[in-house]
């Protein structure tokens, strides 16, 4: 503000008539009215600039990660060739475990495409078909023997850069040797899409994998079960004890210096930056304690510690909800002060617990940083079975897939990124119908 | 047996207690009619019967947990021929390894010599009867205390109280926890930091200006000494912090005052949930869309205008963690501008000030402790924030104040020197630990500071 206009707000009025100050006030209003104005949409940018940006943000994640959710499939007739199969016909499903499948892929394509016959371009052609087509193939036999001396027409998943480039994100006016499909490829993807043989189909892969180093056999599977894991053992420690603490220091602590030492302890520690929680975790659970590098035992241990803070703070808020008069009534009725508070302030306080602690499940599922520290980012294929097995965890997969130098990873990390704000969005719904449902204002 | 076997016999066994101890309590006063003449209500006594059945028998067992494996490993290195005894300590370290590789079906780093081999064997033999032992034993414990504890209930014991008594001690331990995770946080950092200060002088980690922390392994190599100057460390996480708070500061500041002076409560009730779904994304989700979106994005908009910009720089980091902590600050805000007791607006309407005058001239200094505390905790959170930077910010330590340049930071630092194979006598990972001790000492402070800012100028009004 200028200094005339403070004069009309701050001045003395003494040697002037009413009229005279109301003209100097007149005189200033307009300019006033319009700093008002310019304020107030200074304000509303502010909260606009806000939303947008979360729609902009959402809009990205949403537009990079859906075409993650198909994968390009092309039908291949595969003919289960016994001599390859099992040529010495030992009927041994041990055998065609071992068989070599990628012979049979090589046959079918050379089938579908006789004029292929460099053995450069037959190579070419043979990298069109993922790497993990065999596999599949391997499955299909070990399921089901009867296919073996048949031929079937069979829809087997493609490469990452033909699925690329058949999802339109690889241009096809860039000179051959800035993209990773060859011009002959671009040609045979023609081809087989003119028969229809090229077909996205949905990317079960991705639900049903672990990690791979080939984009098109990559899933979340382990990812998701190694949080599930972490968070299993995360509400297991974190809840009870949270609970107990809240319980303790609203209704049994005393007024002293120790407790009040505690308070400020636990709201510290909820300020304490989460990569120094991964430090505390190698340290000690890790180097001293020697438990196994990679588990979700860890990592669990670790967010259990991290979200104990959250779940004290909001439990405590959840029981000192619950209004006094139960309390009397109880201890009027000759309930013991732990009879109270177990059978009647704690049922009661419940869901606010139970919202404190999904709020506090949702941070750990995020959480990133500490389970760097503790060796959860291990390249890791297996699918974990237990919390013991090396894993890695949702979040963590997706800051490794953002790394990869592939292009189909981009996709893939944005759709783990949407199970992630999927699971995020359930849990936070989780506490919001919670809350409304069976909070009660007293 | 294994571990979980022994737990869930101990929980068999402590449902098994629980029914018998409450059975014995109605026997002993003679039937269901008679139980007002107990002092506890029967659960008690079950209660009571199967804490004494198990509790005991998990200590033993945490005991057994803790000392176990160096009582084996101790017995098994004491039958090793002469040689291994004679060992310093490190290489000694290093046959027990291979041991307990080999007896967990791993991969040893050499052929094992036959002595080692009988080692292993030994090993797995005296886990074998040490597995035994401590399940025997567990269950005799357990059982002893069941016995003991059955055998004294009696209509005047005072059952509910002794376990009500216990129950106050489990809350106390469950609260002391948040205690000990704060000494296992300062214990762990500072050990290791005084370590890293041994090999590293405090001053020339501190004032240091030079940051590459790769010791080689041979000490004839280039760079063997490694460098230990975090100022450029410092510097990176100053600035991308300063570009994150200039964002979120006026962006933050502007969302609290309208939404708790100008919205109506519609667009209050709508647009704040909205605001907070920000507060509540991952950061590594921030870190991908810094990656991935932000940072061709500002390296094209720089080309354009003719700058030349890093792939990943401080900017990037900064302006993506802005709008991270942009809720952080609007809701801390908000609740202070809120607390700002409607009879001073009243007072300045009054005299006829318009709402903005208001809001700038007698809210916002009212109010201003609050704030001013509010961006000291936005500060130490992005200080402390990892996951942006480690995506977005880069990985050579550049003493540099241009936003369009990489610079890293402390945490990147800290990520960086901890991910993969570490071994725990080199100063590069001991660095780590130095670099934690600081960043938790700054934040520790900061927040000190915020909370001391309110208590000292918050005006009373009420």
């Amino acid at each position: 503000m200028s200094a005339q206009d403070r004069s009309v707000v701050g001045s003395s009025v003494v040697n002037r008539t009413p009229a005279e100050t109301r003209k100097i006030v007149e005189a200033g209003l307009r300019k006033r009215n319009n700093a008002e104005r310019r304020f107030h949409s200074y304000g509303m940018l502010g909260v606009i600039v806000g939303i947008a940006f979360l729609f902009y943000f959402f809009a990205t994640i949403i537009n990079d990660g859906t075409s993650a959710f198909v994968q390009t499939h092309v039908k291949l007739p595969v003919s289960f060739d016994a001599d390859v199969i099992d040529p010495k016909g030992t009927n041994d499903p041990q055998v065609w475990a071992k068989a070599n499948y990628a012979k049979l892929i090589k046959n079918s394509l050379s089938e579908l495409f006789p004029d292929v016959k460099k053995r450069k371009e037959k190579k070419t052609l043979r990298q069109m078909v993922s790497a993990g087509a065999p596999f599949a193939l391997a499955d299909m036999v070990a399921a089901d023997p009867s296919l073996i001396g048949e031929t079937v027409e069979i829809w087997l998943p493609t490469d990452d850069e033909v699925d690329m480039f058949n999802k339109g994100k690889i241009d096809r006016s860039v000179p051959e040797k800035r993209r990773r499909v060859k011009d002959n490829q671009i040609v045979w993807i023609d081809q087989l899409n003119e028969q229809g043989r090229l077909q996205k189909q949905f990317n079960t892969t991705f639900f049903t994998a672990g990690d791979s180093r080939d984009p098109e056999m990559a899933g979340i599977l382990g990812a998701m079960k190694g949080s599930f894991f972490m968070l299993l053992v995360t509400i297991v420690i974190a809840f009870p004890l949270g609970v107990a603490a809240a319980i303790y220091l609203e209704e049994f602590a005393p007024r002293n210096r120790w407790i009040d030492l505690l308070e400020v302890n636990i709201n510290n520690l909820a300020a304490v930056p989460s990569i120094i929680y991964g430090l505390l975790g190698l340290s000690v659970f890790i180097n001293f304690m020697n438990l196994p590098r990679s588990a979700p035992l860890v990592g669990g241990l670790v967010l259990a510690l991290m979200t104990l803070p959250i779940i004290i703070i909001a439990g405590r808020s959840a029981i000192r909800a619950v209004p006094p008069s139960i309390r009397e009534a109880a201890l009027g009725l000759g309930a013991s002060d732990v009879q109270t508070v177990f059978h009647h302030v704690l049922p009661l306080a419940m869901p606010g617990l139970m919202t404190g602690a999904i709020i506090g499940m949702a941070r750990a599922l995020g959480e990133t940083a500490p389970l760097l520290m503790i060796g959860m980012v291990a390249f890791i294929v297996e699918i974990p079975g237990t919390p013991f097995d090396p894993a890695t965890a949702l979040p963590v997969q997706i800051y490794l897939w953002a790394d990869s130098p592939e292009r189909a990873f981009v996709e893939r990390t944005a759709a783990a990124i949407i199970v992630l704000l999927f699971f995020l969005l359930v849990m936070n719904g989780l506490a919001v119908w919670l809350r409304q449902r069976y909070e009660r204002r007293w | 047996m294994r571990l979980t076997t022994i737990i869930l016999v101990l929980a068999g066994i402590a449902v098994a207690a629980f029914f018998l101890g409450r059975q014995r309590s109605v026997a002993v006063v003679g039937g269901t009619r008679q139980v007002r003449k107990l002092h506890s209500l029967p659960g008690y006594y079950g209660y009571y019967a199967a804490i004494w059945s198990v509790l005991p028998a998990f200590i033993v067992l945490a005991i057994w947990i803790t000392f176990a494996d160096q009582f084996i490993v101790s017995n098994v290195v004491n039958d090793l021929p002469l040689p291994y005894q004679t060992m310093p300590q490190s290489e000694l370290n290093l046959v027990v390894n291979d041991i307990r590789n080999l007896a967990a079906g791993n991969i040893a780093s050499a052929e094992p010599a036959p002595e080692i081999e009988a080692a292993v064997e030994r090993y797995l033999e005296l886990r074998v009867v040490s597995n035994w032992i401590v399940s025997l034993l567990c269950l005799a414990v357990s059982l002893a205390g069941f016995v003991i504890a059955f055998f004294r209930i009696s209509p005047k014991q005072r059952a509910r109280n002794k376990v009500e008594k216990l129950v106050r001690v489990g809350l106390i331990i469950a609260s002391s926890i948040a205690v000990l995770t704060t000494v296992g946080i300062v214990a762990s950092v500072l050990f290791e930091a005084i370590r890293f200060f041994q090999q590293v002088p405090v001053t020339e980690f501190l004032f240091g200006l030079t940051w590459s922390p790769q010791t080689a392994i041979r000490a004839d190599q280039v760079g063997s000494s490694g460098a230990f100057g975090a100022v450029p460390l410092f510097v990176g996480t100053i600035l991308i912090s300063f570009i994150a708070m200039c964002v979120a500061a006026p962006i933050g500041l502007l969302i609290a005052i309208y939404l708790a002076e100008y919205a109506t409560k519609r667009i209050r009730k709508t647009a704040k949930p909205i605001l907070e779904v920000l507060a509540g994304i991952p950061t590594v989700v921030y870190g991908y869309f810094a990656a991935i979106t932000v940072a061709p994005l500002i390296r094209e908009l720089g080309n354009r205008i003719g700058l030349e910009v890093a792939s990943e720089s401080a900017l990037t980091a900064g302006l993506v963690m802005g709008v991270m902590i942009i809720p952080f600050v609007s809701s801390l805000s908000d609740d202070v501008i809120n607390s700002v007791p409607q009879s001073l607006r009243d007072g300045s309407y009054g005299l006829g000030a318009t709402k903005s005058e208001t809001i700038k001239r007698v809210i916002l200094p009212a109010a201003l402790p609050g704030i001013v505390s509010a961006l000291l905790l936005a500060v130490s959170r992005a200080i402390g924030e990892t996951m942006i930077v480690v995506m977005a910010a880069g990985l050579s330590a550049n003493l540099t104040v241009n936003p369009l340049e990489a610079v890293t930071t402390v945490t990147v630092q800290i990520v960086t020197l901890l991910v993969g194979d570490q071994e725990f006598d080199s100063a590069k990972t001991l660095a780590a630990f130095g670099l934690g001790l600081t960043l938790l000492l700054v934040t520790l402070v900061l927040n000190v500071v915020a909370l001391q800012v309110v208590r000292k100028y918050r005006e009373e009004y009420d």
